[in-house]
């Protein structure tokens, strides 16, 4: 879908990205995480050109993205920023319309697209369409900034640290959130963040970024079994990562068959959740029921550590 | 044991100030000043000396009324109510004095409004003003208030209540004057506006994105506006004269070294650093992830110049626009002194003539014409503020 071949950039004798090259899939989310200065929000910026690259190049379905003046390039990908960058002066049904507003969508389907828009991230439309963003709480501005960024139907949405000004408990939910959307829209999702946790969380594939470079590209369990640098093992975290390989995986991928235990756990659960479940109720098996209540199988407590192991 | 009973009341140490000037007033300051002709010293007559004994001590009595409330009373809708019908009641003696100490037919005798009458006259302005700063109305309610002012005293002045006051009979004598010096007056003060803006905007605009402009061309604009206003004039004198001498088309647009083009010249310079440092500031408010959110979606720099950025900015340009509206209008007054026009003139020639009268009638129109300028302009950025606040 985006190849990123030989990417580079220098600001005088300084370079900011080195000579990256990756594939990014076709309707997945793919996160590039690093430590402020890596170079990450740079090697973002320069797929929709915020950034001219100095060599290299960025290609889009086999086209190069330097074909077309850059403000048509993206007006064709999503873009949403930290602390959102809604427009004060307009209100949120304005706001969302942005990109259809320059495409020359006409009312009806501006209108039409704002109100789905709104209902998809629950924001009961007539509520809402009205309202400016300081009126908005900061978990509804990053909805709407989300909405913005989808309402032109773009094939690609690139996300810069969106969920950085967050609490916690609302950052969860806005996660959740987009794991819906990019299911519901198969948006190809490039999202960029210095926070591990969110990147095994919603990457299919991470990339770990340091000094302007991609240290490794893969799946989030090949970055904890096997880290390609030192660097990528300390920022996947050496402690905790028997743990963080439990919580890549459901319960309900890997449920054995037929009931057993005494109680439940919900098939989406992860297996950090369901050990540390079993754990605390002194309990070695328990059922998988699924969102139905339908029993799915069942998991045991040494099922669950032989999936928390280095193969 | 003693229990206190009565409520105490508090005295407003505002209204006790204004009380006292009222009092002086009224007692010892002279209401009007009665004069045979334009030019002699007149002799200063008191409320009492001149109106008959029932309207003065009616007056009188109105005005104390006022004071006591000014003195005890909280509520600010009273106070403002107060203060406007004090106005009307020293309008109303003014005029009557006017009339009953002119001969019928006299056209030569002067009655002008003395200190004791302008003393009362500010008082009272002052107890409306702090009255409207404690009830902050609504920017519409406010102009509202202004037009009807306005209204009022126009009505007045057109039913000929105040014809036989001194500023009066300088205006029935410079009728046609005074309508021109007035369109020219403000004519200088909103071309030299729209010049600046024209020039400033631009310049504005260019200062943000280019950082290393900014000081120079703020620090250049700086130094005109220490030039005093005269000074400016005469520095522009010379080469204008020179360059209507050199080509013969300047001349013949009207570019010469006195008149309309150097006061022209002068506002529009003075009116430049207000604008370019607003529309800086302003610019620099704008939130940084909005306008990178504006180049991310793909809007080009001229939509993201005028629909966000120049947009978020346009309170903090209309205030500069207000400060420049007020400014010029009080400087068109200097700009007389160079044959540039404007209401100043009345004003420089009653200074020569030791006519005072003449001097107010050029000095009154130019306060009610900033005043009003001011309320409008402020008026409309609280709106703009409000909306979006």
């Amino acid at each position: 879908m985006i190849s990123i071949d030989n990417l580079s950039k220098q600001y005088g004798a300084t370079t900011v990205v080195d000579c990256v090259s990756m594939d990014i899939e076709r309707n997945s989310i793919t996160v590039i995480v690093g430590t402020s200065g890596s170079g990450k929000s740079t090697l973002l910026r320069m797929i929709n050109r915020l950034i001219e690259s100095s060599s290299g190049r960025v290609l889009i379905d086999g086209s190069d993205t330097t074909a077309e003046p850059a403000h048509l390039l993206r007006r064709r990908i999503g873009y949403a920023i930290q602390g959102n960058g809604l427009f004060p002066h307009r209100t949120v049904a304005q706001n969302i319309a942005t990109v259809p507003r320059l495409l020359g969508w006409d009312d009806t389907r501006v209108r039409a697209r704002v109100d789905q828009l709104l209902t998809v991230f629950q924001l009961e439309p007539a509520e809402f369409a009205g309202k400016f963003p300081h009126q908005l709480s900061g978990g509804q501005q990053q909805r709407v900034g989300v909405a913005r960024a989808l309402a032109a139907e773009p094939a690609v949405l690139l996300m810069d640290e969106p969920f950085g000004a967050l609490d916690p408990i609302i950052r969860a939910k806005a996660q959740d959130d987009l794991l819906e959307i990019q299911r519901r829209f198969a948006t190809t999702i490039v999202l960029v963040t210095h926070d591990m946790d969110e990147a095994f969380r919603l990457g299919s594939r991470v990339a770990v970024m340091s000094r302007g470079r991609v240290l490794q590209y893969d799946r989030p369990a090949v970055l904890i079994t096997r880290p390609a640098d030192p660097f990528v093992s300390q920022m996947t975290g050496m402690a905790d990562r028997a743990m963080r390989l439990l919580s890549l995986t459901s319960a309900g991928e890997v449920a054995l068959p037929g009931a057993a235990g005494e109680f439940s756990i919900a098939a989406s659960a992860s297996l950090r959740d369901a050990l540390s479940e079993l754990v605390w109720r002194g309990a070695d098996a328990a059922a998988i029921v699924d969102t139905t209540g339908t029993v799915r199988g069942h998991l045991t407590v040494a099922a669950i550590l032989a999936h928390g192991r280095a193969v | 044991m003693a229990i206190r009973s009565a409520r105490r009341i508090r005295i407003d140490p505002l209204g006790a100030l204004l009380s006292v000037a009222g009092a002086t007033a009224l007692l010892w300051l002279p209401f009007v000043v009665f004069k045979l002709n334009r030019i002699l010293p007149g002799d200063a007559r008191t409320l009492v000396q001149v109106l008959p004994a029932s309207a003065a001590l009616a007056c009188q009595a109105g005005l104390l009324l006022i004071a006591l409330l000014a003195l005890a009373v909280a509520d600010a809708r009273l106070r403002l109510v107060a203060a406007l019908i004090g106005v009307v009641i020293v309008a109303a003696a003014v005029a009557t004095a006017g009339n009953l100490l002119t001969p019928a037919g006299n056209r030569v005798v002067r009655v002008a409004p003395g200190a004791g009458f302008w003393l009362l006259l500010v008082a009272l302005g002052l107890m409306a003003t702090d009255a409207l700063t404690r009830l902050r109305p609504r920017p519409a309610v406010r102009v509202l208030m202004l037009a009807l002012f306005i209204a009022l005293a126009l009505a007045a002045l057109a039913h000929g209540s105040f014809d036989h006051l001194s500023v009066m009979r300088e205006y029935a004598i410079n009728a046609d004057r005074f309508a021109r010096e007035t369109r020219q007056h403000i004519g200088l003060a909103l071309g030299s506006l729209g010049a600046a803006l024209l020039v400033a905007l631009p310049l504005g605009i260019l200062c943000h994105r280019v950082p290393r402009l900014r000081g120079a061309v703020l620090g250049a604009l700086n130094v005109i506006q220490t030039i005093p206003a005269i000074a400016l004039y005469g520095i522009l004198m010379a080469p204008l004269g020179a360059l209507a001498a050199a080509v013969p088309l300047a001349a013949r647009l009207g570019i010469r070294g006195i008149g309309t083009t150097p006061a022209l010249l002068a506002l529009f310079f003075y009116s430049l650093l207000p604008v370019v440092a607003n529309t800086v500031a302003g610019l620099k408010r704008v939130s940084p992830a909005a306008v990178e959110a504006a180049r991310g979606m793909g809007m080009t720099r001229w939509q993201i110049l005028t629909g966000v950025e120049l947009v978020l900015a346009l309170p903090t340009i209309i205030t500069a626009i207000r400060i420049v509206l007020v400014q010029n209008i009080g400087l068109v007054t200097v700009a007389a002194l160079i044959g540039g026009g404007g209401l100043g003139v009345f004003v420089f020639q009653g200074i020569g003539q030791a006519a005072i009268d003449l001097v107010l009638l050029g000095a009154i129109p130019t306060v009610a014409l900033a005043f009003s300028a001011a309320v409008l302009l402020d008026a409309l950025v609280e709106t703009m503020n409000r909306a979006r606040a």
